[in-house]
């Protein structure tokens, strides 16, 4: 044994791992170069036999060996793995682009997606969102709103009646019940929103459905005036249809506010209506026993299948109320 | 309401300046919304001739009568046209458009060759010129009324523009032209001319004996005026531009009588009616109809009469429905010779209730359910006499009234309120200028309005405001925010209903919204019974089709998944969150207290009790595969597993503990149908729709339901964690032999109460059905764990031991050895 046997293993070694084309050759050359029987594994057991002076120099010697074996070794590993890994990774190529395996796609009805977010727009400027049944007293949703039996303006809203008559339950023709029973339940200062479902016998047609939603809006509080009303009514618009939009207020009627106002938006280059709204009339006040010397109140109130049809340009109110997959699937969960 | 520019001019001198879009726009200032503004006359262009019909030759060898008519229009020779019209005669003076002219909808009148002959222009109806929607034939004209040579244009005063505007229910003054021009002079601050005013202290001398009036019930009808008049021939014409007047209203001519009446009640509002005198035995009286008869309106209709419609009637019958419909016996006609003219202040309340019971809505019921004028019973109905004595030979012959005319009171304002409540200030010049315009009476001093006569919605200060505001204008009102609460947020129930929406739509439901109406087809077809199936029926709902409220939502999720199928999906699941209607409580009588005040407490909580209780649900239905199928191969379909897997999850996310029961309840499969279970009530049913109501409505088999009784569905608990065990943990299996009838999930529960509190899961891993003899095996995997040590062999075993045993017990389980 002397050196230059020793670094001619180390050069058979190289060579023989250099040479490997593939893994499983380089384990054989691994076991027959650097195993347990190889040369230089043999002649590290035999550094036992020899005198200390020689194991000193040989230790090294067959030490340095070894070493620079396991680094060509760990070379050619490196080499051949990778060689492996990209000859699997170009097998492995696949056409990304084939329609893979999809659930249904979901989504809420855009109705509920606008109701949603008109809700959280009012709750975060401290308004809670109140609701009421759909089959309801017809005190609640006339008289206590100031529309007696024979006025114009209850037959101007086809009302569908429930039977019995005597009853005088209706389906709300409007969401504003609601508002009647917050006042008879709570304390003003009131700041609510009202969203829910409505009912008017009309023919369902391109714009008109004879069920439909609401938003109303109710305040009561002290030195509420008509400034309120048209400051809340600029933000919403703003909220709903785009920063630049501008309101403007017409005189109108509804039984239960004094003064009354139709608010309209400019939107897309046209007034557009878009509600109803007003000062709470103090005859709707009182019947609801709120002191109208302390508060006073304004509520609003619009469709919301028109505020979707105006903002979103659908239309036939057909698609939004015949539940057809194709209309609803393309809102998602937002608009 | 129309109203034309060249009527309105009559009572308001509008500027040269101010154009047609400004008055427009001037109306929606005010409050009247313009629904259109019609440019009448503008799209008649070329020559048109008045024209005596000289010659008229029938043409019959075509299916329809064909007529060639000579015409005389001033011209040297007679001029031939074809003509399809039948309603005139030689003599006649008709409208013909001349070749070169052209009429509405770019209808181009030439000379043309038709039926065998020259057509050297055409005869025209007023619909074809865009007049009126008056299809009865040709125009025929008097000659004493319009000679050939007459300019057409001015005669008949085409050329128009004509506003139609709605009118709120509280403005029935302004279904007038006095109204609107009274607006326009408000809104411009121009000058206001009142007819009526004209015909202040305007008498007729009694030359004899009249009908007399009366009012039987004081609270029908404040005031009746009944003006005689005799020597009337029906042969006297209605002046031309009366005529036109009435046509731009949207309105016919049908007599001078009637005319007359119309005209006058368009001009003021207020609506008259005309009886033949001849036709009455007695004198006329308002009063209830007292009983059920039949009645023959003059439209010719039968109606049967109910005992408290509000009539007119003389001393035998009913003539006339009171202020609805006139009746035919007592109409106008060609042989009438004597006139009793009605004018009467109605109560609203009392036409309306006529006309509602009847369902007719007339021109005369419009104005009168919504308050007419009080001084204008005497006015109108001098203006018919004026009218009708200067256009015919008719005569005054008795002016007889009763009643009383009543006027809105008068009341205080505190003039400062009114900037309080429009939120800017408001001088009370701007005040006082501003109620002088629309005719209220003010005392400065005392801030006493007085409203004017045709104002009897005025009577508090937040009416006084609207009007200011309206006069100055809304535009003038600030843009504020208010100061409001910083403190709000959804309710637990409302935020649980959104993150259950929004779950389902992350899932692949696609939410639906349906109308919530039914029928009992459909609930027998369901299934549904007893409580479940009683709802409460519409009085008019809107087709014989769905004439009841619904009882559950799967079936119009079953009626929207057949409309998605017939228009081509297959694969899908849907949902909807919504009330429902199950009819338990009868309704009684409606509770309808005062509204001059608060109910008493009792009253308002009886009123809320009178309202049924409508449940809140939420339900899935699951149609098909439930993954998109492709190239990649047959996708898994739907089944009952998903339909109760889908309600469990939404469960947990509510963090709410459940059993599942086995159950059998329409519409499911009796066999896969599961209901969940939330502190001992039952909240969902999940599983298999049944198999009938599949084939019946056309789905695909399989297709599964869950519904959610959101009502049912207590508050969460506060989540209170346990600590993360960090302990090793140790499993074991155990497969038991059961009765195929016995369910997993009891044997589930008996092996966890057996096991003890150290078992941190159980799951089903493996079931094999094939063993034979009625039996399954069922492979549980235990997992259990400790927060505080590792678990000995020993300790685990035992445990494993308790729980085969708890389940041997319960369930007959035996434990199969491999």
């Amino acid at each position: 044994m002397n050196a230059q046997e020793i670094q001619g293993w180390v050069d058979a070694a190289q060579a023989a791992f250099d040479s490997a084309t593939n893994l499983d050759e380089l384990k054989s050359a691994r076991l027959l170069h650097s195993g347990d029987k190889s040369s230089i594994a043999g002649a590290s057991r035999n550094l036992g036999s020899l005198s200390p002076d020689e194991k000193a120099s040989y230790g090294k010697i067959i030490g340095d060996a070894k070493s620079a074996i396991t680094e060509s070794l760990s070379v050619a590993t490196k080499r051949l793995e990778n060689e492996r890994d990209e000859k699997m990774l170009a097998e492995e190529v696949v056409d990304i682009t084939l329609p893979v395996r999809r659930f249904h796609r979901g989504g809420l009805h855009p109705i509920s997606i606008i109701k949603n977010d008109i809700a959280d727009f009012f709750v975060e400027q401290g308004y809670f969102i109140e609701e009421g049944p759909e089959l309801e007293s017809g005190w609640l949703n006339f008289d206590a709103l100031n529309i007696p039996a024979d006025h114009p303006a209850r037959t101007m809203q086809d009302t569908f009646f429930i039977e019995p008559l005597e009853s005088g339950m209706v389906l709300r023709t409007h969401t504003s019940p609601v508002q009647i029973r917050t006042m008879l339940t709570k304390e003003p200062p009131i700041y609510v929103i009202c969203p829910g479902r409505t009912f008017r016998a009309d023919e369902l047609d391109a714009t008109h459905s004879p069920v439909f939603h609401q938003v109303e809006g109710l305040v009561i509080d002290r030195g509420i005036n008509m400034s309120h009303l048209k400051g809340t009514l600029d933000n919403f618009a703003r909220y709903m249809f785009g920063p630049d939009v501008t309101t403007r207020l017409r005189p109108s009627f509804f039984p239960f506010t004094e003064p009354s106002a139709e608010v309209d938006v400019f939107f897309n280059g046209r007034w557009i209506e878009w509600g109803g709204c007003g000062m709470v009339n103090p005859r709707v006040l009182k019947t609801c026993g709120i002191d109208t010397d302390e508060f006073s109140g304004f509520a609003f109130g619009m469709g919301l299948e028109r505020t979707l049809m105006v903002r979103h340009g659908i239309t036939d109110m057909h698609d939004i109320v015949e539940g057809d997959l194709r209309f609803t699937r393309q809102f998602g969960v937002g608009l | 309401m129309r109203a034309p520019l060249s009527w309105i001019k009559d009572f308001v001198e509008i500027p040269s300046s101010l154009s047609v879009e400004e008055i427009g726009k001037g109306l929606v200032r005010v409050g009247f919304e313009v629904e259109e503004i019609i440019y009448q006359g503008s799209d008649i262009k070329g020559p048109l001739s008045f024209a005596e019909v000289l010659s008229i030759e029938e043409i019959t060898e075509f299916k329809k009568p064909i007529r060639y008519v000579g015409l005389d229009c001033g011209e040297k020779q007679t001029r031939y046209v074809i003509c399809g019209a039948i309603n005139f005669a030689v003599g006649d003076i008709v409208l013909a458009a001349l070749p070169g002219a052209v009429l509405p909808g770019d209808f181009a009148i030439a000379a043309r060759e038709t039926y065998g002959k020259t057509s050297n222009g055409m005869i025209c109806s007023s619909r074809e010129l865009g007049l009126s929607d008056d299809h009865a034939g040709i125009m025929v004209f008097r000659k004493d009324q319009v000679s050939i040579t007459d300019d057409v244009r001015e005669k008949l005063a085409f050329e128009d523009v004509i506003f139609d505007i709605a009118v709120n229910p509280d403005r029935g003054y302004a279904l007038s032209i006095r109204g609107v021009a009274r607006e326009i002079a408000g809104a411009f601050d121009l000058k206001f001319v009142d007819p009526v005013e004209q015909l202040r202290g305007v008498n007729f001398e009694n030359t004899g004996k009249g009908v007399q009036p009366k009012i039987e019930d004081k609270d029908t009808a404040s005031i009746f005026y009944l003006r005689t008049m005799s020597h009337f021939d029906s042969k006297a014409a209605t002046p031309l531009w009366m005529r036109r007047r009435i046509e731009k209203m949207g309105m016919r001519s049908i007599s001078l009588v009637v005319d007359i009446t119309n005209y006058v009640m368009l001009e003021l509002g207020q609506p008259l009616h005309a009886f033949d005198r001849e036709k009455i035995k007695g004198n006329l009286v308002i009063k209830r109809s007292g009983k059920v008869e039949k009645f023959i309106t003059l439209d010719g209709q039968e109606r049967i009469l109910d005992p408290l419609d509000l009539m007119v009637s003389d001393d035998e019958k009913a003539l006339a429905l009171a202020g609805t419909m006139g009746g035919l016996f007592s109409e106008i006609t060609e042989s009438t010779k004597e006139i009793a003219l009605e004018a009467v202040r109605f109560n609203p309340e009392s036409i309306a209730q006529n006309s509602r019971r009847h369902k007719l809505s007339s021109e005369a019921s419009r104005r009168l359910e919504r308050g007419v004028d009080p001084s204008l019973a005497e006015f109108a109905s001098a203006r018919f006499v004026q009218l009708l004595t200067q256009h015919s030979s008719a005569k005054h012959v008795e002016t007889a009234s009763t009643g009383e005319a009543k006027y809105p009171p008068v009341f205080e304002i505190d003039p400062a309120q009114i900037s309080r409540i429009l939120g800017f200030e408001v001088s009370n010049t701007r005040i006082i200028n501003a109620l002088r315009t629309i005719g209220c009476d003010v005392d400065e001093k005392k801030w006493l309005i007085d409203p004017p006569s045709w104002r009897p919605d005025l009577t508090n200060i937040s009416d006084i405001a609207e009007e200011v505001a309206r006069i100055i204008g809304y535009d003038s009102i600030p843009s504020i925010l208010p100061n409001r609460p910083i403190h709000a947020s959804l309710t637990a129930k409302q935020k649980r209903r959104r993150v259950i929406s929004q779950f389902l739509a992350n899932r692949g439901f696609a939410e639906v919204l349906t109308f919530p109406f039914t029928n009992q087809k459909m609930i027998d077809d369901m299934g549904f019974l007893g409580p479940r199936a009683s709802t409460y029926a519409l009085a008019n709902p809107m087709s014989e089709e769905n004439p009841l409220l619904r009882v559950h939502l799967v079936p119009g999720l079953i009626e929207v998944a057949q409309r998605n199928i017939n228009r081509g999906a297959q694969d899908f699941a849907i949902f909807e969150m919504g009330s429902i209607f199950r009819g338990s409580q009868k309704l009684g009588p409606g509770i309808s207290p005062e509204t001059s005040s608060r109910p008493s407490a009792d009253i308002i909580s009886s009123i809320f009790a009178s309202v049924p209780s409508q449940t809140e649900m939420v339900a899935g239905l699951l149609v098909g595969k439930k993954e998109l199928e492709n190239w990649q191969g047959k996708a898994d379909p739907y089944t009952w597993k998903d339909a109760i897997a889908t309600a469990q999850e939404i469960l947990e996310l509510c963090h709410l503990d459940f059993e599942i029961r086995r159950s059998d309840l329409a519409p499911w499969h009796p066999g896969r149908c599961a209901e969940l279970v939330v502190d001992g009530t039952v909240v969902v049913h999940a599983g298999e729709v049944h198999p009938r109501i599949l084939s019946q409505y056309n789905l695909p088999p399989r297709s599964s339901a869950f519904a959610i009784n959101l009502g049912l569905l207590p508050d969460a608990p506060l989540v209170r964690p346990l600590r993360v065990g960090v302990m090793p943990a140790a499993t074991q299996d155990v497969a038991l032999i059961v009765d195929a009838s016995v369910n997993a999930q009891d044997v589930a529960d008996a092996l966890k109460e057996g096991a003890g509190a150290l078992l941190e899961s159980i799951s089903l891993f493996d079931r094999y059905d094939k063993i034979g003899e009625g039996k399954i095996s069922l492979a549980f995997t235990l997992t259990f764990r400790a927060q505080d040590r590792t678990l000995t062999g020993e300790e685990v075993s035992a445990m494993r031991e308790a729980a085969t045993n708890l389940a041997a017990k319960r369930c007959g389980a035996v434990v199969r050895t491999a």
